[in-house]
């Protein structure tokens, strides 16, 4: 709140790639402590199950991150993810090949992410409540699609290639690559730098309106489609398409980029932060399961790792500014 | 702010899209095309009867979800019977009950070197394949309440037969209507599986003379949710004024309902029975709302369940048809076709008997 | 600028307080009409429901079935007043549902423990731990200057925490607690059921709060302009943080309603509920970026939502509909809310141009 973390953002762009540091040493020290202590941890096959748990959060994370530092939201990612799955489950019991059914599928994901874009950027509509509407009408509509019915008998080949494929799952490839498309896009180019500009600078971003308003719907759309993309890989991990797959799915993935250091108010947060924030959520549930942790505990581990991440560098900027404008009150006027 | 240009890479993605769609469009995998191997996964084997009762067996049940008050009861059979065979108990499992926690649940387990996995699927098939690679790396895998694709689990330890669910239910809307009414059946999703096998099972029942003059209109869906079931029950009445008696063969369901009535002016007039456990529904048997009611007892279902794998785990059983193995004070128990266990005709619980139960 | 925080003025949003800022008092009225106007949307869209569902079914008008339908919207109005309060100020409570659920749990386990209690304590208790739970919330908010979307997003999986390991498996029945309490969520006074008279007191104690006391009246200045409410002197952390105690208290509130009605408690009581809450608000009228928004207009959209769902059942409608219903519902509502501030932008620029 308040002036003070707006300037903080600017003031600490320093601090954020100490953010990412911090999270990647975080994860580092959560691996080395759980493989030694953790029976069983430390193996390649318990890596792969991990991986493969974190693999939808992780992939519809990295087009979110950029819609956040735009200073938008998505909270309809999940819904979108579910019914890209009832929708693919209803084309293969129609006899469509799968190969098809993927193109249509992740068509479908952009076409929902377009229409929350109409909203968004041509209504000029707020993303948050656009998003908790689309959030329940296409859950809706997944139902509408596939009732409660799972549609499961999907080629042994394919459900294989993404639950165990050799020599590694499909999804354990596509997520790192994506991650190096997305990365490169918003660290490295024109475009993604005025994505932050966008989030940082709302006057700057009004003056420029039809040009933000374009970037941002492509991001919709781009989110959209990844998490239809992310609907095809649940349904064939876990060889079943439902219409109620990965619900509630949303706010896992939104606790997740703002782990990773992505300010809820846009201009702020870097790709590599987010994905250390998924798997050090990945992680800590990981080990915390293997070693017999209730369920429980790791509610509140999560939601305090959540908030320790906007209380402890919001407290280092507060104290540190607090020190300096103390300073300055004793200066010389 | 940089300038952004128009520029033409839409219309080479949609022509690359295009050009996706019709390569895919032209043969690919389509259902049917490949065929799963029915014997995959199947128990191997040969079962040895005689084969001591292994002491210190890792027993993990993994319940749909924990939490749950049903599960914590089954589970607590479970851990009885494990303490009888002197293994070491642990129930573990997700706050909510979806089928892709389970399977990360699952590949713990499966980690850890657990000897029997006791589960309840959320989902038929989605926890398949993780069933199936914990086997391959030596766990015995009971499912118990609701079943996965056979071909992923050893034994099902089956609450009670379907026939015998549904000739239960009817026999008891049957004697507290009187003989004759309509009735409906307030069920719970309208695809969970076992429901709508009941369900099948209870019009079959229906038809028999002896329930002629008894009618079901209608079947309504409460989700297992419980305002949603309530919901459905005060559209039930709404849309059926003259209904004699409501069947809800599901815990959350026949709870809600009862709650609903015995705040309604249907108090007492409107028959209502089904399947509940005896804390939730002891208020509505004694304020008269409810006048008796069925469900097995689900410590047995989890006691059962531990005997079932540890018998496994033994070498005792393998999972085949006509094997027998002992159950503790439950006594000998036959596994019959598809690896299938049944625990036994349901309990019925009224005003004399309610007290004696605590689940 | 699409998230409510406090943090930034946003010049591009014209619709942030939009009937508050008027100075004209002839397009103020004309303003005030114009969410007069929306709110009576909200009830002709309530009436065309009703009408539609008694002519599939006549049965839906009679006394048993009007007091069903206030009895399961009370719930909901209470949690969507609450939120109101938050959501003004530009902020938002996504911890509600948890917080419902720990109250919950709480009054259920006090009477089975202590079935003597006088009720009046165990509404007090149940509302003080949603207060507490509130407190908790706006303090992070309020104190620590972080936004409430990450704060209570946290504290929702840390509550529901909570109250997992507080409840371990266990559930709280209605045998085990005392008639008079679940009497509460049965009993009718004239009529009307005692929860519904409970949600309606709250609309009432908070509308007025929020139309007629200085401190109400600052929630909405803070919500339009965060940073010039602190420049002009209002003490913005300490209205957040009593707005946040309010909704939570609010929250711990329907926890109590929520059991007294059930009479089951388990740990997952409330799952979920805080997007339906958010819906509920939106829908009657609150913008989501805070500074406009009534108490009554939350209480009609929670009612809305509510009759939906009761209307689907009683029509036998396919039950897959409804949430897409509700989808497109929410969509509706901001979109209208959108047109009727361009409306009312055009009319102010109209005026100050004939009066220049």
């Amino acid at each position: 709140m308040g002036r003070d973390t707006r300037s903080a953002g600017s003031v600490s762009r320093s601090a954020l790639t100490r953010w990412d540091t911090s999270l990647l040493a975080a994860l580092a020290a959560v691996v080395v402590v759980a493989g030694v202590t953790v029976d069983g941890f430390a193996s390649a096959r318990n890596a792969q199950f991990l991986l493969l748990d974190v693999v939808a959060i992780a992939l519809i994370a990295l087009p979110l991150t950029l819609v956040v530092i735009t200073g938008e939201i998505d909270l309809s990612v999940a819904s979108t993810l579910g019914l890209c799955s009832a929708v693919m489950g209803r084309l293969w019991v129609a006899g469509l090949s799968l190969e098809l059914i993927v193109v249509l599928v992740v068509l479908l994901g952009a076409v929902l992410g377009a229409v929350n874009a109409v909203f968004v950027t041509r209504f000029a509509l707020p993303s948050l409540a656009v998003t908790i509407g689309t959030l329940a009408a296409y859950r809706g509509l997944a139902f509408v699609v596939l009732g409660d019915q799972a549609v499961a008998d999907f080629p042994a080949g394919w459900t294989d290639a993404a639950s165990s494929g050799r020599p590694v799952p499909w999804a354990l490839v596509v997520v790192p690559a994506l991650a190096v498309v997305f990365g490169v896009v918003l660290h490295a180019t024109p475009f993604g730098r005025s994505l932050y500009a966008m989030g940082n600078n709302a006057e700057a971003a009004a003056f420029a309106g039809l040009l933000v308003a374009r970037a941002k719907f492509w991001l919709f759309v781009v989110s959209g489609a990844v998490s239809g993309l992310a609907g095809v890989y649940w349904t064939l991990r876990f060889a079943s398409a439902r219409a109620d797959n990965a619900a509630g799915l949303e706010l896992a993935v939104v606790a997740a980029v703002l782990l990773g250091g992505v300010s809820i108010f846009g201009g702020r947060g870097t790709l590599l932060g987010v994905l250390a924030g998924v798997l050090l959520l990945g992680a800590v549930r990981n080990a915390l399961q293997l070693a017999d942790v209730a369920a429980d505990t790791l509610n509140v581990v999560t939601g305090g790792l959540l908030i320790a991440s906007v209380v402890v560098p919001n407290a280092i900027v507060l104290g540190r500014d607090r020190w300096r404008r103390r300073r300055s009150d004793r200066g010389p006027r | 702010m940089p300038q952004l240009k128009r520029d033409p890479r839409p219309g080479l993605i949609a022509i690359a899209m295009a050009a996706v769609l019709v390569t895919a469009a032209c043969g690919g995998t389509t259902r049917g095309s490949e065929q799963d191997d029915p014997a995959a996964g199947r128990a191997t084997g040969q079962a040895n009867p005689d084969a001591p009762l292994a002491e210190g067996l890792d027993v993990a049940f993994l319940p749909k979800q924990v939490n749950n008050p049903y599960f914590t009861v089954a589970d607590g059979g479970g851990k009885t019977a494990v303490e009888e065979f002197k293994g070491s108990f642990k129930e573990v499992g997700p706050s909510e009950a979806s089928a892709s926690s389970q399977v990360s649940y699952i590949n713990t387990l499966s980690q850890q070197g657990t000897d029997v996995i006791v589960t309840s699927a959320n989902d038929p098939n989605a926890i398949c394949g993780a069933l199936n690679s914990a086997r391959q790396a030596g766990a015995k895998v009971v499912t118990f309440d609701s079943d996965t694709k056979p071909e992923c689990r050893d034994v099902f330890v089956n609450q009670a037969t379907a026939e015998g669910i549904a000739r239960n239910q009817v026999e008891l809307i049957s004697e507290q209507i009187g003989g004759e009414g309509k009735i409906a059946i307030l069920s719970a999703t309208p695809n969970a599986t076992n429901q709508n096998a009941w369900i099948e099972l209870m019009r079959a029942e229906l038809a028999k003379p002896e329930f002629a003059k008894v009618e079901l209109v209608t079947v309504a869906y409460g989700n297992d949710e419980d305002q949603k079931s309530f919901q459905e029950t005060q559209g039930l009445l709404r849309s059926y004024p003259d209904l004699e008696g409501i069947v809800s063969p599901t815990t959350v369901g026949v709870a809600a309902a009862a709650r609903y009535l015995s705040g309604s002016q249907y108090k007492g007039k409107v028959a209502l029975t089904g399947l509940g456990t005896p804390n939730q529904m002891r208020e509505f048997v004694k304020d008269g709302t409810v006048r008796s009611f069925a469900l097995w007892k689900p410590a047995d279902l989890g006691y059962l369940a531990a005997f079932a794998g540890a018998a496994l785990a033994s070498g005792r059983i393998t999972g085949a048809e006509g094997e027998e193995f002992e159950a503790g004070r439950l006594g000998e128990f036959t596994i019959g076709a598809g690896g299938v266990v049944v625990l036994g005709p349901p309990s019925v619980f009224d005003a004399e008997n309610i007290d004696q139960f605590d689940f | 600028m699409s998230i409510p925080d406090a943090s930034t003025p946003d010049v591009s949003d014209p619709d942030a307080g939009a009937p508050e800022r008027v100075a004209d008092p002839g397009a103020a009225r004309f303003a005030r009409r114009l969410w007069a106007a929306r709110e009576l949307g909200i009830v002709v869209a309530l009436a065309l429901l009703v009408l539609v569902t008694v002519v599939g079914n006549p049965a839906f008008l009679s006394p048993q079935s009007l007091r069903d339908l206030v009895l399961g919207a009370a719930v909901l109005v209470v949690l969507a007043v609450g939120q109101t309060v938050v959501i003004v100020s530009r902020n938002i409570d996504l911890s509600v549902g948890s917080v419902l659920g720990l109250a919950a749990f709480a009054t259920g386990k006090l009477l089975s423990s202590a079935p003597g209690t006088p009720i009046a304590l165990v509404v007090l208790l149940g509302v003080g731990i949603g207060a507490l739970c509130g407190a908790v919330n706006g303090a992070l908010v309020a104190v620590a200057r972080v936004p409430a979307l990450v704060i209570t997003l946290g504290t929702l999986y840390i509550f529901r925490g909570l109250d997992h390991a507080w409840a371990k498996g266990q559930q709280v029945n209605a045998s085990d607690m005392p008639r008079d309490f679940l009497g509460l969520g049965t009993s009718t006074v004239l009529g009307v059921p005692v929860p519904a008279l409970v949600a309606a007191a709250v609309v009432l104690v908070v509308g007025f709060h929020l139309r007629s006391y200085r401190s109400g009246r600052e929630l909405y200045a803070i919500g339009s302009e965060p940073a010039a409410a602190r420049l002009s002197g209002l003490p913005v952390g300490r209205r957040v943080f009593t707005a946040f105690v309010v909704c939570g208290a609010s929250a711990g509130l329907a926890g109590v309603l929520h059991t007294a009605r059930f009479g089951t408690v388990d740990a997952t009581a409330g799952t979920g509920v805080e997007l339906q809450v958010v819906a509920a608000a939106v829908v009657g009228g609150v913008a989501i970026f805070g500074g406009s928004g009534s108490a009554h207009g939350a209480a009609l959209g929670a009612l809305l939502l509510t009759t939906i769902g009761s209307s689907l059942a009683v029509l036998r409608i396919n039950p897959f509909w409804q949430q897409a219903v509700v989808g497109a519902l929410i969509l509706a509502a901001i979109g209208i809310d959108r047109l009727l501030v361009v409306r009312a932008a055009n009319r102010l620029r109209g005026r100050s141009s004939h009066g220049a």
